[in-house]
């Protein structure tokens, strides 16, 4: 049963491990999002960011602490939440034998959507992120940037209320970053929450109007991004990053 | 409903842009029929045109090597060729390096007069147990000097046994005669008269060979009712290559991680990979058949001749198919890589095809080998395909086999399903 809450997502005292490791991932942590936000997750390397991200899209589970969406508990309600929310991986997540109109069409009917549906959002969504042209090329023959576009338009056809999006833009050209991030400012004005993590901080003062800086499995700073600039007397979120987190090398092994 | 339909559109979509895969599937058993037939069916021909050849030396000057040597021709399973006179082994091995030929024999220079002498000592011993006088003099010279089977190292030791048979009766019929004429002299003062000879040493019961059947089709089993359904069987397993590897492509490729956060059980996507598969692998039973049946007999080779029972061959063909299938998902869903699920999906099939029967009949299998032989689903496939294309049986007489084979593809399904959930991809 769906409780009316003004959080997309709320992390309540969540602690989790990975089999094997002494190390705890996180610990007794909390965090929400407000329904609506545009926030960014950002950390250095190994700072539990994909860890974070997997357990609030159900691909990990933890036995201490909660994670619900829109008042849902991940876990405990597996297909009301994955409805929710789309996910958008740093890999390229489809089949590239297939082409966007394939993909699409198979993705939207396991998202619960009818033909109908799928092929209004195929036409629009292919226009949005301009593969009308190549709608029927197998995507292996795509470049980078254009299979990033398809990476996104697979995540959102099912119109969701949050959007987990895991560098959405990595090795992608300037015009397709541009283009992205305007389709998620507009996604995010017709009310979906944006979940968005990235190394690229420029890009996220772009887009993001809240932000956590997380370090360590903690979140070591989580705000409205120009408070937590003015409170922290720094100019860019970049400064802040390394004020926070500082210099040195974090290789994630 | 859509989902699993959407899902099957998928899977075909992969499975035809998948050239390889498709090679694979179709072109390549189809060509194992083909080239296993026509070689299997050569060896079926063994005792009317593919003759072996046999090189004779023969030392003997005397008239009974020459009867041997007609006798082993009148066996009807080699074709003999003479060596010059005193041909000797050194001479005789040269030509089967020379792969003049695979058989040769030398028959000793006292071979005549041996069997001669033995033939006179046993019918003295005859006449005398008879109660009358035998000629004293004769007796038994002893043994001659045996008879040299040269082979080429190649050949199986069953056709050698059987040509060793074949020597063993005409060496027989040679002695026997010898011994009849020797009595028959000894008591008529008079020889033998050939039709009376003839008369006694021929064999007057025929061998019928009768196939066992259930319908009373009494057709003569050949090469191709025996391979075409055991390499069709081997086909449909082989499909482990394709679909084992589909399986672990999508699991370690980025896809899999969005089905797991779609409101989706991954279990939809298993069973359309099922009817997927399955219906390849109908296709590849319905192709190879079609080949017995219709372009065997361009190629030379016996026509395929299918079951009366058609819906009996259709569920052995269903159940087939949806083992080979769940063989192969179980395979991808345990295999941590394509190459593993390749690697141990392939030889583990032509261990199975091995043990189970489709490269050497199962009845000749003995002590724990037997055993094992059960635990092969593709011996239960190729038992219940036998019942149907050799024995004319009916579904009835399929189900024995078929009850086994579905068990093991039910366990096979529950080992998947309790893979993906410790594996928590369910």
């Amino acid at each position: 049963m769906a409780i009316m809450t003004p959080w997309a997502v709320d992390i309540s005292n969540l602690s989790f491990r990975y089999p094997g490791n002494e190390m705890p991932s996180f610990t007794n942590l909390n965090l929400q999002v407000l329904k609506g936000e545009r926030f960014g997750l950002f950390g250095p390397n190994g700072a539990g960011k994909t860890t974070l991200m997997n357990l609030m899209t159900g691909l990990l589970t933890s036995a201490e602490g909660s994670i619900t969406l829109d008042g849902l508990k991940v876990g405990a309600h597996k297909n009301r939440v994955n409805k929710l929310f789309g996910f958008v991986p740093q890999d390229f997540s489809f089949y590239q034998e297939l082409s966007p109109a394939e993909n699409l069409e198979f993705f939207g009917a396991w998202y619960g959507l009818n033909s109908n549906q799928i092929g209004l959002k195929t036409t629009e969504l292919l226009q949005i992120m301009g593969l009308e042209e190549v709608r029927d090329k197998p995507v292996s023959e795509f470049s980078g940037g254009m299979k990033r576009r398809v990476n996104l338009a697979i995540g959102v056809i099912h119109n969701p209320e949050i959007l987990f999006l895991d560098e959405p833009t990595v090795g992608v050209d300037v015009q397709t970053r541009h283009a992205i991030i305007n389709y998620l400012l507009e996604l995010n004005k017709n009310g979906t929450t944006l979940i968005y993590t990235s190394h690229q901080l420029s890009e996220a003062e772009d887009l993001c109007n809240h932000v956590a800086l997380m370090d360590k499995g903690q979140i070591m700073a989580h705000d409205n991004l120009d408070s937590l600039l003015k409170q922290h007397k720094q100019q860019d979120l970049e400064e802040l990053f390394l004020n926070l987190t500082g210099k040195h090398f974090r290789d994630d092994v | 409903m859509f989902k699993l339909w959407a899902t099957m559109v998928k899977d075909v979509r992969v499975l035809l842009r998948d050239k390889v895969g498709i090679l694979l599937m179709f072109i390549m058993p189809v060509l194992l029929v083909i080239v296993v037939t026509s070689i299997q069916n050569s060896t079926f021909q063994l005792m009317n045109k593919n003759k072996l050849v046999l090189l004779v030396s023969n030392q003997d000057k005397e008239e009974l090597s020459n009867q041997l040597i007609q006798a082993i021709d009148s066996v009807g399973m080699f074709r003999v060729q003479q060596l010059t006179h005193g041909a000797d082994a050194a001479a005789v091995n040269a030509k089967l390096h020379n792969k003049e030929a695979e058989l040769a024999i030398i028959i000793p220079a006292d071979f005549s007069v041996k069997v001669n002498s033995r033939a006179q000592a046993s019918a003295n011993k005859a006449l005398k147990s008879f109660g009358l006088d035998g000629d004293s003099v004769r007796h038994d010279t002893g043994a001659s000097n045996p008879i040299s089977l040269y082979y080429n190292p190649v050949l199986q030791e069953q056709l050698r046994l059987s040509v060793q048979g074949a020597l063993r009766s005409a060496l027989q019929l040679v002695e026997s005669r010898q011994t009849l004429r020797d009595l028959y002299l000894s008591i008529n003062d008079k020889p033998l008269p050939a039709k009376l000879e003839r008369e006694m040493l021929s064999s007057k019961t025929e061998i019928n060979q009768m196939p066992v059947s259930r319908n009373g089709n009494r057709l003569i089993p050949n090469a191709t009712q025996h391979n075409v359904p055991a390499w069709t069987i081997f086909a449909m397993f082989f499909i482990v290559m394709s679909l084992g590897g589909s399986v672990v492509r999508e699991k370690v490729s980025g896809s899999f991680i969005r089905l797991k956060t779609m409101p989706t059980n991954y279990l939809v996507a298993l069973l359309s990979k099922q009817i997927t598969y399955l219906a390849v692998t109908m296709i590849q039973a319905l192709v190879i058949f079609a080949i017995g049946v219709w372009l065997f007999p361009f190629m030379n080779l016996p026509a395929l001749n299918i079951p009366h029972a058609t819906g009996a061959l259709i569920l052995v063909t269903l159940c087939t198919g949806w083992c080979a299938v769940s063989y192969a998902i179980c395979i991808g869903v345990f295999a941590k890589t394509q190459e593993q699920a390749n690697g141990f999906g392939a030889v583990s099939i032509v261990i199975l095809a091995a043990i189970g029967g489709l490269m050497v009949p199962s009845y000749v299998v003995s002590g724990p080998m037997k055993t094992l032989v059960s635990f092969s689903p593709l011996h239960w496939c190729i038992e219940a395909y036998y019942d149907l294309f050799l024995e004319g049986g009916k579904l009835s007489d399929a189900l024995a086999n078929i009850i086994p084979l579905v068990a093991i593809t039910l366990l096979l399904q529950l080992v998947t399903i309790v893979g993906l959930k410790r594996k928590n991809l369910i």
